[in-house]
């Protein structure tokens, strides 16, 4: 147990999650020989967020965070995706 | 609960929490590139896929490798100290330091490769390119660059933490120091695994 | 007063002891000093344009000289005065008093950020005086003028990127103080409206800053190394500067009118004796403006070339943020209903910061429309508006809260009748400054333009001269606040009889603020 009486994530539980990622790095760039047009960046941002919601969740030790906190981590996501959102208006319809 | 109980835990939530909310910061600080990025693939979406032919995958993908790997060994290096393996965590530091400054070595050849050939901003061979192509490449040394330039901060924090710990004032009771450090360190690597795809992986 | 932080013991002596301090309420007075003095610049910038601007065709200086004096003049008074304005000042020294903490989450962090406050504006200062002088591209910084000019922007606009950063830092600092340090007994519930301006406002500073130093980081690589994103000859889009630029910049004007907003809803309790009408959708709206405050920057664009499908979304969107400021005004004057009012000076300038506030809004509408946005952009219509806004609004809700929170802050009483002839030289000075604007905007005077057409001399004249009115009540008002530092009468603890917890402790407060933290079994605006 540490200091907040959360328990101590083990070794057996991060090697899971590398060799995890590992396996999507391999199957990103497996996915970016495939011709797959349009669809090989949604594939590929699909992966990399894979990927990163791993980090963040064990890694980072967002799993054993309060509901709250984790909620918050969409504020910054939604704030990007509007700014990315609106100036597609812009960018889409010129 | 006494008064002190309460402000010591607030003191590790209150320093987690203020570190998350830095992270916020940084995101959207690359938000920003990405914003940009994401405009001129738009616009330019064949320029972009040529230009990309240009990049070494290989290179790219052990960066990412070893990132990956860094924040394992960081990860680690957090378990361990809570379980009061001093030794352990330094070597784990350690570890995830020189992970970082390899990752900078291989971005420094790759760079000088790239600006050996010419491609640099306001290079003459780059700008009789297509527009396309000279704002690919403005993107990949704007990104990859301030992105290197927060592995180089982030080797700098972890080596300065690793010391602490050497010297006891990390330990298993108060690591909130290589906790807050561990997730700048991660974030570093989320950051790298969008930039992957998205100047490596365009084929 | 032997037990006031003014003389609890420093870890270094005399200045140093102020410049090194983490006690937050000597960095809010440090902050006060700062972006006051700034404010004093600001304004002789102002003055200096406007005596230009007295009649057509007459010069005391040229183009090029104009140019510059509204682009410092704007640069200073948003980043050097109102974007840190309340919350660094006010918020710094009273947000923890009212949460009942001894001090923020990271005392160590906030002295920090004002010396990267202070770095940034000696960048800007310094700027003036080095490379190729005084900016002249408007505080707006567009491209292609501000790469290709030769004036320093590379300096002044890293000077704005450290400020920047000193306000990112401080969102961060006070978002986990009101999470973290809040008194026990003190529920979100509890807390005042105007710390809770502060936290919506943090939050815009921690998100939307750092829109701003990307954009001007990217501006200065295009300076230095030509990477070519906004330049059309390196297939780069002028306009993408101009949307990164107000991603940041509208969001950061609800850095400025929330937490005026917040001093505002503290003060109209005290002075009505009664409860504030509305809690729960006043501390809404605040959360709501910071939300669709990021909906709506393309406003600022309208004339810029972007699409027309981006011009009717963003039309629409600003419209809707109009609705929870509403929600304030109609809380406020109900709060203010069948209360036992006393117009003493902070309620004064209350009441004008909603009047002049409705005007800067309602014309706002006038600009959020897509057809009359086309009339009047680039007019004294927006100079006027903003200056409603920005001016009558959020700066004139900051003086309220600095005569409100005066005797907290110095323990001293400022002379009121003194106070009360000060607001009546700025009142009118005001509408003759700025509601001249709307007139000779909506007739076709264009703005950031050192002369104009002989038709425009007599509102321009009307407004000149009420800058000189406006000044010599800013003169009055500061003459009373800084007089009443030494010679003013001591206030005791409490002399609004407020029921916030701020005023539950000494004025001015020991350093540790409170002997014991108190428990908090009720709300802060419980009057009988």
């Amino acid at each position: 147990m540490d200091e907040r009486g959360n328990h101590i994530v083990g070794t057996k539980t991060y090697v899971f999650v590398w060799t995890a990622l590992l396996c999507l790095t391999g199957l990103t760039i497996l996915a970016a020989q495939m011709k797959m047009g349009k669809w090989s960046m949604v594939a590929n941002i699909a992966i990399a967020s894979a990927k990163a919601s791993l980090v963040l969740w064990f890694f980072m030790h967002l799993r054993q965070e309060k509901r709250l906190f984790k909620l918050m981590i969409f504020v910054p996501l939604i704030t990007i995706s509007i700014m990315i959102g609106l100036t597609f208006f812009d960018i889409w319809y010129r | 609960m006494t008064e002190t109980a309460h402000t010591e835990q607030r003191d590790y939530i209150g320093a987690k929490l203020g570190m998350w909310f830095f992270l916020f910061t940084e995101v959207l600080l690359f938000g920003g590139m990405f914003l940009v990025y994401s405009v001129y693939r738009e616009v330019y979406t064949a320029d972009f896929h040529e230009a990309g032919m240009e990049m070494n995958v290989v290179i790219g993908a052990v960066n990412t490798v070893i990132l990956l790997t860094s924040s394992l060994t960081m990860a680690l290096s957090i378990s361990a100290i809570k379980k009061g393996a001093h030794k352990i965590s330094v070597l784990l530091q350690a570890a995830t330091v020189l992970l970082g400054i390899a990752f900078l070595v291989n971005k420094y050849f790759e760079w000088s490769d790239h600006i050996r050939h010419g491609f640099y901003p306001d290079s003459p061979q780059l700008l009789a390119m297509s527009h396309g192509k000279i704002l690919f490449f403005g993107l990949y040394y704007v990104m990859t660059g301030i992105h290197a330039l927060h592995v180089l901060i982030g080797v700098s924090i972890i080596t300065f933490i690793l010391v602490l710990t050497l010297r006891g004032t990390v330990t298993s009771n108060d690591y909130i120091k290589l906790e807050n450090a561990g997730l700048f360190w991660h974030l570093v690597d989320v950051i790298w695994i969008y930039l992957f795809p998205l100047f490596y992986l365009i084929l | 007063m032997e037990t006031s932080f003014y003389n609890a013991p420093t870890r270094y002596p005399g200045l140093f002891g102020w410049i090194f301090t983490t006690d937050h309420k000597r960095i809010g007075l440090l902050y006060l000093i700062s972006t006051l003095s700034f404010f004093a610049v600001g304004v002789t910038l102002g003055l200096t344009m406007r005596l230009e601007l007295i009649r057509s065709g007459m010069h005391f200086y040229g183009a090029q000289t104009y140019n510059s004096l509204f682009t410092l003049h704007g640069v200073i008074m948003i980043f050097l005065f109102i974007i840190p304005g309340i919350p660094a000042s006010l918020g710094n020294f009273i947000m923890p008093l009212q949460i009942g903490a001894r001090d923020v989450a990271f005392p160590k962090i906030n002295i920090l950020s004002w010396w990267l406050f202070m770095s940034g504006a000696a960048c800007a200062v310094a700027s003036l005086f080095t490379g190729g002088g005084a900016p002249d591209t408007g505080w707006t910084f567009y491209v292609p003028y501000s790469v290709r000019t030769g004036t320093n922007i590379s300096l002044a606009v890293f000077g704005v990127f450290l400020i920047g950063m000193s306000s990112t830092l401080t969102g961060m600092n006070f978002l986990t103080t009101i999470h973290r340090l809040r008194a026990p007994g003190m529920t979100w519930r509890r807390m005042t409206l105007f710390t809770w301006s502060i936290y919506a406002t943090s939050w815009i500073q921690l998100l939307a800053t750092p829109v701003i130093a990307i954009t001007l980081l990217l501006l200065i690589l295009e300076r230095f190394f030509g990477v070519g994103f906004f330049d059309p000859a390196k297939g780069g889009d002028p306009i993408l500067f101009e949307h990164m630029f107000w991603i940041y910049s509208h969001p950061a004007v609800y850095i400025m009118i929330l937490p005026a907003m917040g001093a505002v809803t503290d003060i109209i309790p005290v002075f009505s004796r009664k409860n504030i009408f509305g809690y729960t959708a006043i501390a809404a709206s605040s959360l709501a403006i910071a939300f669709v405050g990021y909906l709506v920057w393309g406003h600022h664009m309208f004339t810029s070339g972007m699409s027309d499908t981006s011009r009717i979304i963003f039309s629409f969107l600003t419209f809707l943020v109009a609705v929870p400021s509403g929600v304030k005004i109609f809380s406020w004057i109900a709060s203010m209903y069948k209360g036992s009012i006393r117009v003493d000076t902070p309620l004064l300038f209350t009441l004008g910061f909603i009047f002049l506030f409705s005007i800067g809004g309602l014309t706002g509408l006038i600009q959020g429309a897509l057809s009359t946005n086309l009339h009047v952009h680039g007019t004294y219509f927006i100079v006027g508006h903003f200056h409603y806004v920005i001016f009558g609004g959020a700066v004139m809700g900051f003086f309220a809260g600095l005569h409100y929170w005066f005797p907290k802050m110095f323990g001293r009483m400022y002379e009121e009748h003194l106070a009360k002839l000060g607001w009546v030289f700025l009142f009118i000075g005001f509408n003759m400054l700025y509601f001249s604007m709307f007139v000779l905007g909506w007739e076709g005077m264009p703005r950031r333009y050192y002369d104009y057409l002989p038709k425009f001399n007599t509102p321009n004249l009307v407004s000149t001269i009420g800058s000189w009115i406006l000044a010599m009540g800013l003169i009055i008002m500061f003459y009373n606040l800084i007089h009443s530092l030494s010679a003013g009468e001591k206030s005791g603890d409490n002399p609004w009889g407020a029921a916030s917890l701020e005023w539950q402790t000494a004025s001015p407060p020991p350093v540790e603020n409170f002997e014991t933290i108190p428990v908090v079994t009720k709300g802060p605006y419980t009057y009988s």
